[in-house]
């Protein structure tokens, strides 16, 4: 099974959720977490991971053989994102601004483009006890993370059950990150910030025709407009994770919730078993 | 000698746009008749990239030389490939331009005058 955690608005405890749910079930299950928020992981600052693999994360760019290019210009035409200019002796291409869709060399007619990987961020595995753990990264000054959020999903299991962190929002690395989920938890806070990107954040998964349910995180006094929502639109309200000074100590020093307050991994154990439920429901 | 602008209208009275790779309009003139052709800028909505396919698209129409105001890296690079001069700094209307051009008051440029994405956004 494969759940994933995103949020809309950033900050809420997506990786507050995911690496309490993942120690939890990793006493009875075989889990991974994947920490695909790639442009800032921070999953390994609270597992602690021990990596013993790495693999560079690359994409496919074009290299034109000038010997064979008649400067038709059919590649610079085909390429929606610009990383092609055509002149009448020479082609340029501009690795930066190419996504890899490999639609140059394909219709380039006299078969004038070879690709070659160009590294763009690096994925890490390892393990954090019990758990498996895959996080990419990606490299400084690169603008594309859906690339290497699709190679750290190469890594999900085939059984067993797989934890995804997502990055805030609701663009390109957020769908990629969370697309082929079976159940997607949406982390919020509840302020009308909060509630304005959960909202973005449901027509989202719900595009991509993921059951969803809600965590109020720093739940206090205002989560009757949070609740309201979730009611109108029929969404699982599935924990509240209080204000709390001592959950956001344990948090500042990187100690995932559910080793510093114990009772919480009853908690999400109920959690677990409430996404079980709805996937199940889900699939009648 | 045919040149290309960089403008805000389609006009011999348009304002030169100081934006290359987005601005709305490229005005394609020669030097001598004043013969004078509207376009679009394909960079002007790219949304990437812009520098790129507007310099393709000016190299495409055989110019010799590209006036306006800023010019990226991206633009700068396939402009100089394509052996055209870059007037930079142009301000003023089209046909003010197209006068200090003949006159020879224009300042050629020989590097980018901006960085990348120098043009993306609001202009007020």
């Amino acid at each position: 099974m494969i759940i994933s955690i995103a949020s809309g608005k950033g900050g809420t405890g997506k990786t507050l959720v995911a690496t309490s749910l993942a120690l939890s079930l990793s006493e009875n299950h075989r889990v991974q977490l994947l920490d695909c928020d790639v442009e800032e992981p921070n999953a390994h600052i609270f597992l602690k991971p021990i990596f013993d693999k790495r693999e560079t994360a690359s994409i496919p760019v074009p290299v034109v053989d000038e010997e064979k290019c008649t400067h038709c210009g059919e590649c610079s035409r085909v390429c929606v994102y610009n990383a092609l200019a055509v002149l009448k002796t020479a082609v340029m291409t501009f690795p930066e601004l190419c996504h890899g869709c490999g639609a140059c060399a394909y219709l380039c007619p006299e078969k004038a483009i070879n690709e070659e990987l160009r590294g763009i961020g690096v994925i890490e595995i390892g393990r954090s006890g019990s758990v498996d753990f895959v996080h990419g990264v990606l490299n400084v000054g690169e603008a594309m993370a859906p690339p290497v959020i699709r190679q750290v999903k190469k890594h999900i299991f085939s059984d067993g059950i797989s934890i995804i962190d997502a990055s805030p929002g609701t663009s390109c690395p957020v769908i990629e990150a969370v697309k082929g989920s079976d159940y997607c938890l949406l982390v919020t806070d509840p302020t009308p910030f909060g509630l304005n990107d959960l909202a973005l954040a449901v027509e989202a998964v719900r595009s991509l025709q993921i059951p969803c349910g809600v965590i109020i995180n720093r739940s206090d006094v205002n989560d009757s407009q949070i609740e309201a929502y979730c009611d109108r639109e029929n969404i699982p309200m599935l924990m509240k994770i209080p204000l709390d000074i001592e959950i956001a100590k344990l948090y500042s020093r990187g100690i995932p919730l559910v080793l510093g307050i114990s009772e919480w991994k009853d908690r999400f154990i109920d959690l677990f078993e409430d996404i079980c439920a709805c996937v199940k429901q889900e699939a009648i | 000698m045919k040149i290309v602008l960089s403008a805000t209208g389609p006009g011999f009275e348009a304002a030169v746009d100081e934006r290359f790779g987005r601005c709305p309009y490229f005005l394609y003139i020669d030097s001598e008749t004043l013969e004078i052709e509207a376009t679009d800028n394909p960079g002007e909505k790219a949304s990437g990239g812009a520098g790129i396919v507007a310099a393709q698209a000016v190299a495409d129409k055989d110019v010799k030389a590209v006036l306006t105001g800023h010019i990226g890296p991206n633009a700068h690079e396939v402009l100089s490939k394509a052996g055209i001069k870059m007037f930079t700094d142009v301000t003023g209307k089209v046909r003010e331009a197209v006068e200090s051009f003949k006159s020879g008051n224009l300042k050629e440029s020989t590097g980018p005058t901006v960085a990348g994405h120098f043009g993306k956004g609001p202009r007020v």
